[in-house]
């Protein structure tokens, strides 16, 4: 693109068309030099991450602050970057705009002035060279003549590099225009403006239309001092945005903080109603978002507790009426199952008629299943209550089932084989581990099939015993119910020859040991419970 | 045949447990409540002691230590399982056993029987008078004396004594113990013996914080001894 600046239309030119100008001439290498001021300013610095105050469970390095934080910064570069890189443009266009005016029509006044006879002879062009170049304005520049083949130059150089072959295109071109051309170079990263100016000749004619004489002036001057003023411009630009960017920080700290400290008592209310401490409230002032969701936060948690407290009273209530219960039915109880004897032994003795005897039998027969029955409803009502103790001993784990199954005449090595791994010293409550295994061994005698198998091994710091029978197994169905109370695997059998606890008791005693019971069912057949203890 | 003296306040059990040990041949008294029971003691002259803990006014633990203060007549308290506070109470009051109600006749006879049995049948058969440093344990008189001064023991402290040093320096677990000295199961309530070791100890030892005599190897049980 080509374009001659009308300098006769004053100075002051629009700095669009002087941007049009400047455009094609300026080599890609300037515009890069003049870029840093209209870059968004410095790297925003990534937000200082404070200590996290005790309870912070983890550094989040994207967290809500650090978020906040960047956006604060970013927006304050942008502002900085922006305003300055605007700033900066219109400054430095006035800045080259004024000294690039002056030195134009300075060189022109300075062309136009000459009296040049023609042809010129190379010294008097060397006078008017250096005479043209001592006039320098706003500074001092170098002035070339150029008449056909004829260089003459203000400097020890016939010509320089500075001046380019488009410029030299246009002044050929523009030829018969007293206005000229300039146009602005970098050389090794220094600035020059360089014009170019025919010499013409007005001929004595009426319409005074100047001729070219082929005679073209050319001056090139530095435009460091000018850049240097530029430079420091974009320093200052570069020195205002650091501080206002750290002045940004500080309003970024505030807001997040203030968003933050209400997040944070609001995650720590969480985490203590997630504990249990459901009386948590958080102090909800303000009138903003996060004040209102502390309210809600108050009211779902006064809402909560409110009916977590009512379930707790009923569940009270309800293990407390079991207790109840089973201590009302166990006195009269106590008074019946000490006379059952008495009962039976008349009964037995023919006395009786047949119809009472029957009747006295069945009495007796079933206090004694109802005695069973209570204190089974007792003993888990006690763990319901977490009211169970463990009286722990060291025993030897084999001796302690062996003993079980004497007591209980469970002798017949046809029914029941044991592998016992022998010297295993656990830390046990003999008379619940009695209870376990008897519960087991009954369980499969009652509903699996002989023989009953019974092991004890050590396992790591564990140690296992197993029952096993050789019955039908569980039904797939029943299997995750075996250790509810009162379940019923057969609805048809209304009643089975245990209280319906013996699995539920054995279940909360193994875990009064921290120790572990599950029922399977054996590949080749049988069910199997398997109990862990620790040692 | 026994004599019995039971203290109950509930009716149904006092009637019950009366008529069961009758029915099997013993001799019973029962009385209601504490203070009555006490003023029964001296004129029944009962073998054995029944006694419930649950007592209005005064109650079985305060009867216990009545009872210990001048007499070493064979006690078993009459409790509820879950009452174990009272329990401990009752066996560091004196009582030489315990019994869970609801019971059976047949239980509460063959406590009874094994309670008193120890008093009936002296140790291994060994005569005379043993002595260990300064006890002096006569197995056929069945006393024991410290330091020529006799020492009185419940029926309990004493079957243990004699247990132990039938083969002192030999250690018993606990389990080992409760089926030998109280007769009951393996799985029995191992509170039983410590109970008793902590009376016989203050009763032998010279600083029972320090035992002597009756040693406890943790993890293991107890021994008599080594001196």
């Amino acid at each position: 693109m080509k374009t001659r600046v009308k300098t006769r239309v004053k100075a002051g030119v629009k700095s669009r068309a002087k941007s049009r100008v400047e455009s094609p001439a300026v080599s890609p290498g300037q515009e890069a030099g003049h870029r840093p001021a209209a870059d968004p300013g410095p790297e925003p610095e990534p937000a200082p991450r404070r200590r996290r105050r005790a309870r912070g469970p983890r550094p989040r390095p994207f967290g809500l602050r650090t978020r906040l934080v960047l956006a604060f910064l970013l927006v304050a570069a942008v502002g900085c970057g922006t305003t300055a890189a605007l700033t900066y443009r219109a400054a430095r266009n006035a800045i080259l705009e004024q000294t690039q005016n002056t030195a134009v029509s300075a060189f022109r006044e300075q062309v136009q002035g000459l009296n040049t006879a023609l042809p010129p002879s190379a010294e008097s062009l060397r006078d008017q060279v250096l005479r043209i170049a001592r006039q320098g304005k706003p500074r001092t520049w170098r002035v070339y003549a150029e008449y056909g083949s004829v260089r003459i130059s203000s400097t020890d150089r016939p010509t320089s590099s500075v001046i380019t072959p488009e410029l030299r295109a246009r002044a050929q071109e523009n030829a018969e225009s007293p206005h000229g051309s300039f146009q602005r170079v970098v050389k090794n990263g220094t600035p020059y403006l360089t014009m170019a100016v025919p010499a013409l000749f007005h001929a004595l004619s009426a319409d005074d239309t100047a001729r070219p004489t082929g005679l073209v002036f050319y001056a090139v001057m530095e435009l460091d001092e000018e850049e240097a003023n530029v430079e420091a411009m974009v320093a200052a630009a570069r020195d205002g945005a650091l501080p206002a960017l750290a002045v940004a920080l500080i309003p970024a700290l505030i807001a997040s903080r203030g968003v933050l400290r209400p997040v944070r008592e609001l995650g720590i209310a969480a985490h203590n109603m997630g504990r249990g401490r459901l009386d948590t409230r958080i102090q909800a002032k303000g009138s903003d978002e996060l004040s209102d969701l502390a309210r809600t936060f108050n009211e779902s948690a006064a809402e909560l507790e409110r009916s977590v407290a009512e379930l707790r009273r009923a569940e009270a209530r309800a293990r407390r009426f079991a207790s109840d219960v089973s201590h009302e039915l166990r006195t009269p109880l106590a008074g019946m199952l000490a006379v059952t004897e008495v009962l039976d032994e008349d009964a037995d003795s023919g006395t009786l008629d047949s119809d009472t005897a029957r009747a006295v039998r069945l009495i007796s027969a079933e206090t004694g299943r109802l005695a069973v029955l209570v204190e089974d409803l007792m003993e888990i009502s006690r763990f319901d209550a977490r009211a169970a103790e463990l009286h722990t001993d060291e025993v030897d784990a084999a001796d302690c089932v062996r003993k079980t199954l004497q007591n209980r005449h469970w002798t017949d090595p046809a029914s029941v084989v044991l592998y016992l791994a022998p010297g295993i010293r656990a830390r046990l409550d003999p008379r619940r581990f009695d209870v376990v295994v008897a519960n087991l061994v009954g369980n499969a005698l009652r509903h699996g099939g002989a023989p009953v198998t019974v092991r004890v091994h050590a396992e790591g710091d564990h140690f296992v015993t197993e029952v096993a029978d050789r019955g039908p197994g569980i039904h797939p169905d029943v299997l995750p119910h075996v250790f509810d109370r009162f379940y019923k695997a057969d609805q048809a059998r209304t009643r089975s020859a245990g209280s319906g606890l013996g699995l539920a008791i054995t279940l909360e005693n193994v875990r009064l040991h921290g120790g572990t019971v599950e029922a399977a069912n054996h590949p080749d057949g049988g069910a199997v419970f398997t109990v862990r203890m620790p040692l | 045949m026994p004599r019995v003296l039971l203290i109950e306040d509930d009716p149904s059990v006092r009637e019950g447990v009366e008529l069961g040990l009758r029915r099997r041949g013993h001799e019973v008294r029962t009385a209601a409540t504490g203070e009555a029971g006490l003023a029964a003691l001296g004129e029944f002259r009962p073998d054995l002691l029944l006694l419930d803990l649950m007592l209005p006014g005064m109650n079985g633990v305060q009867v216990c230590h009545r009872v210990r203060e001048s007499s070493q007549l064979p006690i078993i308290m009459l409790t509820a399982r879950g009452d174990d506070f009272d329990v401990v109470i009752g066996l560091e009051a004196g009582a030489d056993d315990y019994i869970v109600k609801p019971a059976r006749t047949e239980v509460i006879e063959a406590r009874i029987r094994a309670v008193l049995r120890r008093i009936e049948e002296p140790g291994a058969g060994r005569p005379g008078v043993e002595f260990h440093g300064q006890l002096a344990v006569d197995r056929a008189g069945l006393t024991v004396a410290k330091a020529g001064e006799r020492l009185a023991l419940a029926p309990s402290e004493l079957k243990l004594l004699l247990h132990l040093t039938a083969a002192p320096e030999q250690v018993f677990s606990r389990q080992q113990l409760l089926e030998h000295v109280w007769e009951h199961s393996y799985h029995g309530d191992a509170r039983l013996v410590d109970a008793c070791v902590r009376r016989l100890r203050n009763k032998i030892e010279d600083t029972p914080g320090e035992p002597r005599y009756i040693q406890t190897l943790r993890g293991f049980g107890y021994r008599f001894g080594p001196l």
